[in-house]
């Protein structure tokens, strides 16, 4: 196992309270959200819903949770997971505050998709 | 007995579709603890209506509207569901199931509801992105995606689902083409003589049709571009559909060496070659049938639910089938044979082209075996019950083909069905297979004193919605005939309060901030959510203009980067061109900044306006700027608020014109420009009664006239068309601003959040607000001077202020790392 590294990011307070900023990674891994809840707390998700792949960070957030600005899937930030009744999940990222300073721990992702058919 | 109760037995159920899950409902109701139920499915949903997917193309429903069984449903009963995840193998001998992710789940006794798959037929190109089945959600969303950003399908099947494919892809603007290898349309269900009907219909709606159309090949090398035929016809097309058929899923099933034929080989009492795995739905074969229709498939789950926890009487006798097409406007119905069989049957036709009418009933031995109805659907219930109940219907022979009404009238035919007389077992909703016993259940157990309560407890009326009537008539029945709705809904499911009353505690006990508001009514959560949020935000800034301060946190995205953002998270720019005048030096800046920014769309919009597409959210203060130099401010095509005053040329120019239309549009949105409304704001002035602006669909139009100006309010065309209600006739401008601006401030002020002008107008009546608008002198007058009180706050261009630097945290990334 590679030991974990910790990247500084920003600082709590270049984040609005019940806001997002985005952090981009130029080498073509998905870009992720970086929240701040209404009380200080930091979570990390990768900047994209499971349902459509709309941007979280541009949605209202809401207790430990987000809404999605495309179409309104609500994901909670601990677990990435949907809220009922949609199902779906989207990949968290660690995060912590060391004092005022946030640092992720950076994950790679990818997806696929196909399609069956049956033979007439 | 003792209290002890022994381990549960372990049911693990295959497939999470409809089939499926209404099993398990129906075994839940008889026997709630029999099982530990764990559910797998391939799909990553929770089980919908699949029937209802033609409703989601076609914008009717969203996909949350169709959901039967919600995450919640599952937790409730204690059900694991393990969606997304298709089963990769049965081990009948160890009694486990395999699921893809690895894990084994262990069973005593198995439900294969595995439903079935598209059928392609053996064509090249079958593998082309752009060619999709119509089947589950993602073939939808996928078909959405097409529809918005291409222009032509083909859909190669003019069957049932082919012709609903064919409509929604219609509905969402593309222009659609179907090949059938028949040479009438649905031609399972309709006889010539209707499939001719329809397809006439079809052909007036723009539905281009190749009959005796056998498809060869898919062409295209990197997508699907067009279909060949075999006689050498060529279609183009960006999107192509197939909806042929479907074929029962038995993978599964015949890798564990059960018997299978077409489908998995089920007997009377629903279980398999093996006697500890049942099959219902799509995938089974049954008396040598095979599935595609709801109401066996119903039939199919009460029994195999009455067989699993241990009915031993229980058996599946197919009852008779109907089919209606979900094409808004036209009426399709049919059940049983679709002819005579030989000449010992029977047929009566009614057959009236011209109005597009025609009815058939097929008799044998003095009974009804089938029907044929198109045009007017009414009596296809009736004609199913008279199948089902073998009705002799000899002594009403010659009044059968005009319906139930002039039957009954004639004194001939049994009386109609008194709701109080039916029996609980008789089915209301044959969507959702609910009997008149569980509607009343329903109603007397839970309370439910609302339509949409009955629809959210029993599902009945929530599909099709055609048996809205009779369970409106248990209701009204079972409560005495009051029908009960809530006049002011809920705003979320943070409240109990409704909108009305938020706004009035909001005035009445001056809370000044959403906290406030939130502590005042005893929100349910700390936060509010993204339906409430915005709503408060809303009627803070309405009531108090001059002192609200705005929360950004709590505006939908759009409003808060003042710009549209797109399906892909890039966003949209549309400046203001007052009263849709622009001039050579404000395209000159539009031109220049799409081509440094490197625009990749620009697209003149329905407001006569210019959109540039796909800008980063970081370029955006930096177009705004050069914009700006131009003269150029936000257009607010983004907001809750006013957008557009659409203008035709006027009497300056059009030799129609009566009055000076462009110049009083631009005066309109001078005056109204920056206003926050409950939704967005569309207006427009014509020059003359012709109407070129298209004033009579607008939430506000002027039409210009000899005399003066007619003004009307609460037009709308969107999903639902709805055309304006005359206001009032005035003889100036002035005029025509006073009561503009009183208009726009009575809906700022007593609308519901995300409630447009036309249903709001439909709500109040057009009276109310001809009293509040044309007859009170001095309401019209405090009303239109509150307008432009809070205007004075709200003209500031925001895009110059974030061009300055303003909230610039929302335009920068936080970081860009490795």
């Amino acid at each position: 196992m590679p030991t974990k590294s910790w990247v500084e990011v920003g600082r709590l307070d270049d984040i609005p309270r019940r806001g997002a900023r985005r952090v981009t990674r130029p080498g073509g891994s998905l870009p992720i959200a970086v929240f701040r809840t209404a009380n200080d707390e930091i979570f990390a998700l990768v900047d994209r819903c499971p349902h459509r792949g709309g941007p979280l960070s541009e949605g209202i957030v809401q207790g430990r949770a987000v809404a999605c600005p495309l179409h309104g899937w609500v994901i909670e930030l601990d677990s990435g997971r949907a809220e009922a009744p949609d199902l779906g999940c989207t990949q968290t990222v660690e995060v912590r505050l060391s004092g005022n300073r946030i640092l992720l721990s950076l994950p790679r992702i990818e997806a696929a998709a196909g399609l069956q058919w049956a033979a007439a | 007995m003792g209290n002890i109760r022994p381990c549960r037995e372990r049911l693990v159920v295959i497939g999470n579709g409809m089939a499926g899950m209404r099993t398990v409902e129906e075994l839940l109701a008889c026997a709630p603890d029999r099982y530990a139920i764990t559910v797998v499915g391939a799909e990553p949903h929770p089980n919908y209506n699949r029937i209802l997917l033609s409703s989601v193309l076609a914008g009717e429903k969203t996909v949350d509207e169709i959901v039967i069984n919600p995450a919640d449903w599952y937790d409730e009963h204690s059900i694991r569901l393990i969606a997304g995840q298709p089963v990769d193998a049965i081990d009948r001998a160890a009694k486990t199931v395999t699921v893809a992710g690895g894990e084994t789940v262990p069973y005593d006794k198995l439900l294969l509801a595995t439903g079935s798959k598209p059928l392609a037929p053996p064509i090249p190109g079958l593998g082309l992105p752009g060619v999709r089945a119509f089947r589950d959600i993602t073939d939808v969303e996928t078909m959405i995606d097409a529809a918005a950003t291409q222009r032509r399908a083909v859909v190669i099947g003019g069957g049932l689902l082919g012709l609903e494919a064919a409509w929604g892809l219609k509905r969402r603007g593309m222009s659609v083409a179907v090949v059938h290898l028949m040479p009438s349309l649905m031609e399972r269900q309709l006889d010539a003589a209707a499939g001719e009907l329809l397809q006439r219909d079809l052909d007036a709606r723009g539905i281009a049709f190749f009959t005796n159309g056998q498809t060869e090949e898919i062409l295209g090398t990197d997508k699907a571009e067009g279909v060949v035929l075999a006689d050498g016809r060529e279609i183009p097309a960006d999107l192509v559909v197939l909806a042929i058929g479907i074929r029962p899923n038995i993978d599964l099933a015949r890798a564990a060496k059960l018997d299978v034929n077409r489908g998995i080989l089920v007997g009377d009492d629903m279980a398999t070659s093996d006697a500890e795995i049942y099959a219902v739905g799509e995938c089974i074969e049954h008396n040598g049938q095979v599935f595609g229709l709801v109401a066996p498939i119903w039939e199919q789950a009460r029994v195999c639910g009455a067989r699993l926890v241990g009915n031993n009487v229980a058996v599946y006798v197919p009852p008779p089938v109907y089919t209606s097409l979900k094409i808004t406007g036209i009426d399709v119905f049919s059940a049983g044979a679709l002819g005579a069989a030989d000449d010992s049957d029977d047929e009566i036709t009614l057959h009236d082209a011209k109005r597009g009418v025609y009815k058939k009933v097929v008799l044998r031995d003095g009974k009804v075996v089938g029907t044929v109805l198109y045009g007017n659907v009414a009596d296809g219930p009736w004609y199913v019950r008279l199948m089902r109940d073998k009705t002799d219907v000899s002594p009403f022979r010659d009044q059968l083909v005009f319906g139930r009404a002039f039957a009954e009238q004639a004194g001939l035919a049994p009386p109609p069905v008194d709701i109080s007389a039916m029996a609980d077992t008789e089915q209301i909703c044959g969507c959702n297979g609910v009997s008149k016993g569980t509607i009343c259940r329903a109603i007397l157990d839970k309370d439910l004193q609302t339509l949409d309560a009955v629809r959210a407890h029993t599902k009945a009326s929530s599909s099709c919605g055609s048996c809205t009537g009779s369970v409106e008539a248990i209701l009204a029945h079972l409560r005495g005939g009051a029908v009960v709705r809530r006049e002011d809904p809920p705003l979320c499911k943070c409240t109990e309060h409704g909108h009305d009353a938020v706004r009035r505690a909001i005035l009445e006990q001056k809370l000044k901030t959403i906290a406030e508001t939130r502590t005042a009514l005893s929100w349910k959560t700390a936060d509010g959510c993204q339906k409430c949020r915005p709503a408060l935000n809303y009627f803070l800034l309405c009531a108090w203009p001059d002192t609200y301060l705005d929360d950004p946190q709590s505006r939908f995205i759009n409003e808060r980067a003042h710009a549209n953002i797109q399906k892909d998270g890039t966003f949209s720019v549309v400046p203001r061109m007052w009263g849709g005048l622009t001039n050579p030096r404000e395209l000159r800046a539009i031109a220049d900044a799409a081509e440094k920014y490197g625009v990749p769309t620009v697209k003149v919009t329905g407001g006569q306006r210019i959109d540039m597409l796909g800008l980063k959210k970081e370029q955006l203060p930096a177009i705004w700027a050069d914009l700006n130099d131009a003269g150029l401010v936000s257009g607010h095509a983004y907001a809750k608020g006013l957008r557009t005053v659409k203008t035709c040329v006027g009497k300056e120019w059009c030799r129609f014109g009566t009055q000076d239309s462009t110049g009083l549009g631009v005066k309109i949105e001078k005056m109204c420009w920056g206003s926050w409304t409950p939704h967005k704001v569309k207006l427009a002035v014509s020059g003359c009664p012709r109407n070129c602006a298209e004033a009579t669909i607008k939430d506000i139009g002027v039409v210009c006239v000899e005399a003066g100006y007619d003004v009307v309010v609460g037009g709308n065309g969107g999903v639902e068309v709805r055309v304006t209600d005359q206001l009032v006739r005035l003889a100036s401008e002035a005029e025509v601003l006073e009561h503009v601006g009183a208009f726009l401030q009575l809906y700022r002020e007593e609308a519901r959040y995300l409630e447009r002008t036309a249903p709001w107008v439909a709500r109040v009546g057009i009276d109310y607000v001809r009293r509040r608008i044309v007859e009170d002198h001095d309401g019209r007058r405090a009303l239109h001077d509150r307008f432009l009180f809070s205007q004075r706050f709200v003209q500031i261009d925001p895009w110059a202020q974030r061009a300055g630097g303003a909230a610039a945290h929302e335009y920068r990334v936080l970081a860009e790392v490795e």
